[in-house]
């Protein structure tokens, strides 16, 4: 991924100041309902993403069945996932290793 | 027939839609709603009344996932299934479920109000009913159609590349006839995603 908005920037950042050995990450599943343009208007329009990140993010829910599409602390990850879930994608958080 | 969203500078987003098609939305959400509010589960078994201040401030709630394949996809779990994970989940749910249902409720209304607006109930058969919709509007739109078909494709459990399988169908097919609203209700989508390019 070549694309990074300043808003990651800053997030990434703080995360790995406070949360260093422990990243947790939301994962966006593949379901057979949601549509590819919503899902990733979903990433670009919740996440900030580039259309070039979030098509590609789609691409792999749709390919590989799940992606890790943001990482950083339990809560703000809880916040992401509830959010996805706001929006009727099928999302979970996990540790960054546990995969 | 619609012909779906459009965006146009004068008037927003929008879509005109026949009697038929605008009542069969207002359908749809409405049981939606019925479903989000029928499966709110007992207080009893959802951990709340064990502390008063948890839900004076509203931090109770449903720890158990719901039974309802539909309830289930519309309100999922917010760990994915490890072992350990179900203190988590439950803790999950008890915070998120209740404003999650909702959510969806207040956008399944803003649904069915905009097209009452519109004169989806008064309208004569052949009257057009002219939907415009504006930021909070679309938000709702977007969301709502999303649950609408979640829960009609939970119900007839469709599955990437099941295509052939609904064109196979007899036309009288019950099921047939649903699916095709499914895929009504994904051309409506797209479209609605396409007008905010």
């Amino acid at each position: 991924m070549v694309t990074t908005a300043p808003s990651e920037v800053e997030e990434s950042d703080v995360d790995e100041r406070v949360l260093a050995d422990v990243p947790w990450v939301t994962v966006v599943w593949n379901d057979p309902v949601n549509l590819m343009s919503y899902v990733a208007y979903v990433f670009r329009t919740y996440f900030g993403y580039s259309e070039a990140k979030a098509d590609k993010l789609m691409m792999a829910v749709h390919e590989e069945g799940r992606a890790a599409v943001s990482n950083g602390s339990r809560e703000a990850m809880e916040r992401d996932v509830q959010a996805m879930h706001s929006y009727g994608l099928w999302a979970t958080l996990q540790k960054a290793d546990a995969s | 027939m619609t012909s779906g969203f459009t965006r146009a500078r004068r008037r927003g987003v929008h879509a005109r839609f026949d009697v038929a098609e605008a009542s069969l939305i207002v359908s749809l959400a409405g049981q939606v709603i019925e479903l989000l509010r029928d499966g709110v589960p007992d207080p009893q078994v959802t951990g709340a009344g064990e502390d008063p201040l948890d839900e004076l401030v509203g931090m109770s709630g449903p720890v158990t996932r719901p039974e309802d394949p539909v309830l289930r996809r519309l309100l999922p779990d917010g760990y994915s299934d490890e072992p350990g994970s179900e203190d988590a989940n439950a803790e999950f749910r008890r915070f998120t479920e209740r404003g999650l249902r909702d959510d969806k409720v207040a956008n399944a209304e803003a649904v069915i109000a905009s097209l009452q607006v519109a004169g989806a109930d008064a309208a004569a058969e052949d009257d057009p009913v002219d939907v415009e919709l504006d930021q909070a509007g679309v938000q709702a739109w977007l969301r709502c159609l999303t649950d609408l078909r979640l829960a009609i494709g939970t119900r007839l459990g469709v599955a990437d590349g099941d295509e052939s399988h609904w064109e196979s169908l007899p036309d009288d097919d019950q099921a047939k006839a649903m699916h095709d609203v499914y895929d009504w209700l994904g051309f409506l989508q797209e479209s609605l995603v396409r007008s905010l390019r």
